[in-house]
């Protein structure tokens, strides 16, 4: 506590400090980009770059829900899948084989039935106001919900089999992939929609819950649905909106690539500061600081934590579908708790929730780090093996790798516990300004 | 030497004093009624010598020990007891759990102290099984009553017993307040009605903005023209 | 008939069976929501971890349960009870203590239960591989008792696994064990008063410490019976943890977060919906199929779900609930 008020103090008394801690902490991840570059090669450091960039986006996006208005997003892998998953299904070209059989007809009749029946539930739940006792109509409900989901799944179930049988999947829509960005963000805001909908109202476990849950759902769904994703065939490769490797070679294309991602960072990021500034930023503020206050003061707590969240799962889609049209491949079973919700969320409390600046630099540090623990822990655990091989004659078992790689689920744990203890607002804390 | 000794205490939330330098004394066989307006201190007065909040200037003693900052329930060893103003029962425990909750110290006391309680208390025997929290602000108060003393305090804190309740309990509060003292259980006690309090008080103490304004013994204070203006109402 | 058994087999008895894990595994979680007041994420890799210890002693001591007619993961499963309460005990000393004596919101307590969560994952994966792995070794195998019922015309047998049967009653025996706990014991009924009211019980000389701890000992205990009679009925598989946790979450809110024997009802209401959700009801209209008319062709999947969409069940259960019933089913008293 004592040591929080005295960094507010600090913060109040020397507002327009020189960023001395800003300079030095990009000055140092800037040394270690360029080392890298020496050391990995241009191609490959690139790479980084883009896919560190993209985990910026996902990262200002959970900056927001978190570091703003203090919601805990879960599920932050579901967006990204989400987001992914538009950014496929708009760019990947069209599949004649589903097109030019009668198998779209079919797939639009039972979407339309599906509608229809969803319409006839409704209405039954509207029955009351014809005299029909609750109790009754509640019963109705039920039974026609139970009844018309059961024939419209099995209509569904049929049709995807064809699908799956005789053209594999639907396939794409031979669009530009940034449309499947715009549009994967919008999905993953609507489901944002439909979760906070739901929670934000409830304790902030529930929503932490729920996220949880709606993550795996999706990926489930991603995974399981062969007729729409291909499922664990995977799709790929995907298009890219700018040159790819095959013209201008990897380093040059990824660069492109690089200079759209920045450019979408850079739009967000004053997009954001903007907001922050702004009596919007304020309010989102107000009312994580002190809910009764604000709520005394009149303001829709409800609506503007909504906004917020959906927000933030906009820009989840929209870094998911960039990530993955960058990755080439649509894999529903790449999406990890690991390393799509708790890196991000590493990336967020270790940078500074709350601020854009530190977001941005967790994200990049994060991702730096996380990408060259790999050979580590590989290195690490053949050691290991290696010593254990030595003293105990220990038979090391077949899947080392993959247990290997476990090690850096343990770090990242340990690195979470460790940040809420001792360094709970971040390397670069957010400026609690004071008004008045 | 006097059961409660509270010197020059000084003490707040979060760096704010509230309490600018109270005195208080009260002897082991006596019952102290703390009054005064709202915002004068009388509740922090009482969660300071419970140990809620950090004293940050004086003393207070028990028979001589200094206690202040003291957890609760390390006073409650040393024969403390403590009754909040609100939420002062375990609503889905039932009267008999809420009652062993007290002696929870003690456990070795608790049917003989059960047995003392539900003589004292007659209401609460009858309704040892129903949960707390069904009860009537009345028989809650006594049920707060009464968990308290199962650790046979040597001394107890009351904080506004009487709030909320309808005339006719708060006379029986008082009634009850004035036996439990009977049996020797000294009483400190914050109060609302003032007047009634000091009616029954051996020592009183009038506090305003964190310190006493007057302190004597109930029946001179009720005398004090002064006080009456200005605290009791006329 | 015989689809009548199929229906004993296939939906009371996997009900059951699932019921029980999740009532068991939610006993805990809301045992420490009502005391912490916060939602312990780390809770499906507790039971996880139980389970290994389990898979190790077993190991260890192979053909230990051929003394006592039992399998010996059973017997060893108080070993490793102690063990995970031991863990339990630990990680709160040493990770949740510290964010509680700094007075954090209960969101902060979520995020570093998760962080746990990675670390026990981390370090059980090290050492356990990601693949499943049996709790039957060294010659032991699953005992199955299969009871014909006396009927003309059945031909199928009621199915039950030995596993199964020590699952339903170590159940009974914890909720026994737990409802004699919380209602008799010292202990316990400190455990509900400061589950109702933390400062009262301060202020009343309960050692608030000394029931977190105990809080701690009892859901570690539980969490490694829930883990290990999963693992019996199954295989132990190190990688189940979100897959088990959002099953127990909504069963702790359906019955209501705080409320032990809501905890129990909600487990087994979540585990039937699951069962009831994936299973084949064309299997029970087959028989009367010939009633139907011409027109209506019966498809041979009628499952509301597939297996592989497991996980939307409890998901629908929790969103249902937290739309009507905040609170749960049986009111609970934190929301």
């Amino acid at each position: 506590m004592s040591t929080q008020d005295k960094q507010r103090e600090d913060l109040v008394a020397t507002p327009s400090r020189f960023p001395l801690r800003e300079v030095v902490l990009f000055t140092a991840l800037l040394a270690a980009i360029l080392g890298i570059y020496a050391m990995m090669g241009a191609a490959y450091s690139t790479r980084m770059l883009v896919e560190a960039a993209c985990y910026a986006i996902l990262a200002l996006g959970l900056t927001i829900q978190w570091g703003y208005a203090g919601q805990f997003n879960a599920g932050v892998m579901g967006f990204v899948a989400l987001g992914g998953y538009c950014a496929m299904a708009f760019s990947v070209p069209v599949n004649g084989a589903f097109w030019d059989s009668e198998l779209p007809g079919e797939l639009a009749r039972v979407l339309l039935y599906g509608a229809a029946a969803a319409v006839l539930v409704y209405g039954a739940t509207k029955l009351d106001r014809l005299g029909v006792p609750k109790t009754l109509r509640t019963v109705i409900a039920v039974v026609l919900a139970v009844v018309l989901y059961l024939v419209v799944i099995s209509l569904l179930r049929g049709v995807t089999g064809e699908i799956q049988s005789r053209a594999g999947f639907i396939g794409g829509l031979g669009l530009p992939a940034w449309t499947g960005w715009i549009v994967g963000g919008a999905l993953a805001g609507a489901v944002g929609y439909f979760i906070g909908h739901i929670c934000l109202g409830l304790r902030s476990d529930y929503l932490a819950i729920a996220t949880l849950g709606i993550a795996e759902i999706i990926k489930a769904f991603l995974k399981n649905s062969d007729w729409l994703t291909r499922g664990t065939a995977t799709v790929s490769p995907l298009p890219w909106p700018t040159p790819g490797p095959a013209e201008l070679g990897f380093t040059l294309s990824r660069a492109i690539y690089l200079s759209i991602t920045a450019v979408i960072i850079a739009v967000i990021f004053f997009l954001l500061h903007r907001a922050y500034h702004a009596p919007w930023g304020r309010m989102i503020r107000a009312i994580r600081d002190n809910e009764v206050s604000a709520a005394a003061m009149g303001k829709d707590i409800n609506r503007r934590r909504l906004e917020i969240f959906v927000l933030g799962c906009i820009l989840m889609g929209i870094g998911g579908g960039v990530l993955t049209t960058f990755n080439s491949l649509f894999d529903p079973d790449g999406y990890l708790p690991l390393n799509h919700t708790f890196l991000v969320l590493v990336m967020v409390i270790l940078g500074g929730p709350g601020n854009n600046l530190g977001t941005l630099f967790g994200a990049v540090a994060v991702y730096l780090i996380w990408i060259m623990s790999e050979p580590l822990a590989l290195a690490l655990m053949s050691l290991a093996v290696h010593v254990g091989d030595l003293w105990f004659a220990w038979e090391p078992p077949r899947n080392i790798e993959s247990r290997a790689l476990q090690a850096r689920v343990f770090v990242i744990g340990l690195l979470i516990t460790l940040v809420l203890r001792f360094a709970p607002k971040g390397l670069l804390p957010e400026k609690v300004k004071h008004h008045g | 030497m006097p059961l409660l000794d509270a010197r020059d205490v000084h003490g707040g939330y979060g760096g704010m004093n509230i309490l600018n330098g109270v005195n208080m004394a009260i002897e082991a066989d006596e019952i102290g009624v703390i009054v005064g307006p709202n915002g004068a201190g009388k509740s922090t007065m009482l969660k300071a010598v419970f140990g809620l909040l950090s004293v940050t200037q004086g003393e207070i003693l028990l028979r001589g020990e200094p206690i202040h900052n003291l957890p609760p329930n390390k006073l409650v060893q040393k024969g403390m007891g403590f009754i909040p103003q609100e939420k002062n029962v375990f609503p889905s425990l039932t009267v008999k759990e809420n009652l062993e909750m007290g002696a929870f110290l003690k456990p070795q006391n608790t049917r003989r102290m059960l047995k003392q309680i539900y003589d004292f208390f007659p209401p609460l025997f009858d309704k040892r099984h129903q949960p707390a929290g069904e009860l009537s602000g009345g028989q809650r108060q006594m049920v707060a009553m009464g968990r308290a003393l199962m650790a046979e305090p040597s001394l107890l804190l009351l904080d506004e017993p009487t709030a909320g309740l309808s005339p006719l309990y708060m006379n029986e509060i008082f009634t009850q307040v004035k036996q439990i003292n009977a049996a020797g259980v000294g009483i400190l006690m914050v109060e609302q009605n003032a007047k009634q309090a000091l009616a029954i008080a051996d020592k009183g103490f009038v506090l305003a903005a964190g310190q006493n304004r007057f302190t004597d013994t109930g029946a001179a204070l009720l005398a004090d023209p002064e006080v009456a203006r200005s605290f009791l109402g006329g | 008939m015989n689809e009548l058994v199929f229906f004993i087999n296939n939906v009371v008895i996997a009900g059951s069976v699932t019921g029980s894990i999740y009532a068991i595994g939610a006993i805990g979680v809301t045992l420490i929501f009502s005391i912490m007041r916060f939602a312990h994420f780390a809770h499906a890799d507790m039971m996880t971890f139980g389970a290994f210890m389990v898979l190790l002693l077993t190991m260890a001591f192979p053909g230990a349960g051929a003394v006592v007619g039992l399998p010996t993961p059973v017997i060893m499963l108080p070993l490793a009870m102690v063990l995970t309460a031991l863990l339990a005990v630990g990680i709160d000393k040493v990770f949740y203590k510290p964010l509680r004596a700094h007075g954090v919101k209960p969101i902060v307590m979520v995020i570093g239960s998760l962080g746990v969560t990675l670390m026990l994952q981390g370090l059980i994966r090290l050492f356990a591989g990601t693949s499943g792995q049996s709790l039957y070794m060294a010659g032991e195998r699953k005992e199955i008792y299969r009871l014909a019922l006396p009927f003309e015309g059945v031909r199928a047998p009621i199915v039950i696994t030995e596993p199964q049967v020590i699952l339903f009653v170590l159940t009974i025996a914890c909720v026994v064990g737990l409802h004699l706990f919380l209602s008799r014991s010292r202990l316990g009924k400190a455990m509900r008063a400061m589950s109702d009211n933390p400062d009262l019980a301060r202020a009343s000389g309960i050692n608030t410490n000394a029931i977190v701890a105990v809080t701690w000992v009892i859901a570690g205990g539980l969490a490694a019976i829930a883990g290990t009679l999963l693992a019996l009925d199954v295989t132990f598989k190190p990688d189940l943890s979100f897959f088990l946790l959002l099953p127990i979450f909504a069963a702790a809110i359906v019955g209501g977060v705080g409320h032990p024997y809501g905890a129990i009802a909600g487990g087994f209401v979540v585990g039937f919906a699951e069962t009831l959700a994936v299973f084949n009801w064309a299997v029970l209209l087959r028989p009367i199929a010939h009633h139907f008319p011409e027109w209506l062709e019966l498809p041979r999947n009628l499952a509301f779900v597939g297996t592989e969409y497991k996980i939307v069940v409890p998901f629908f259960i929790l969103v249902a609930i937290l739309v009507w019933r905040p609170t749960g089913i049986f009111k609970g008293k934190v929301i």
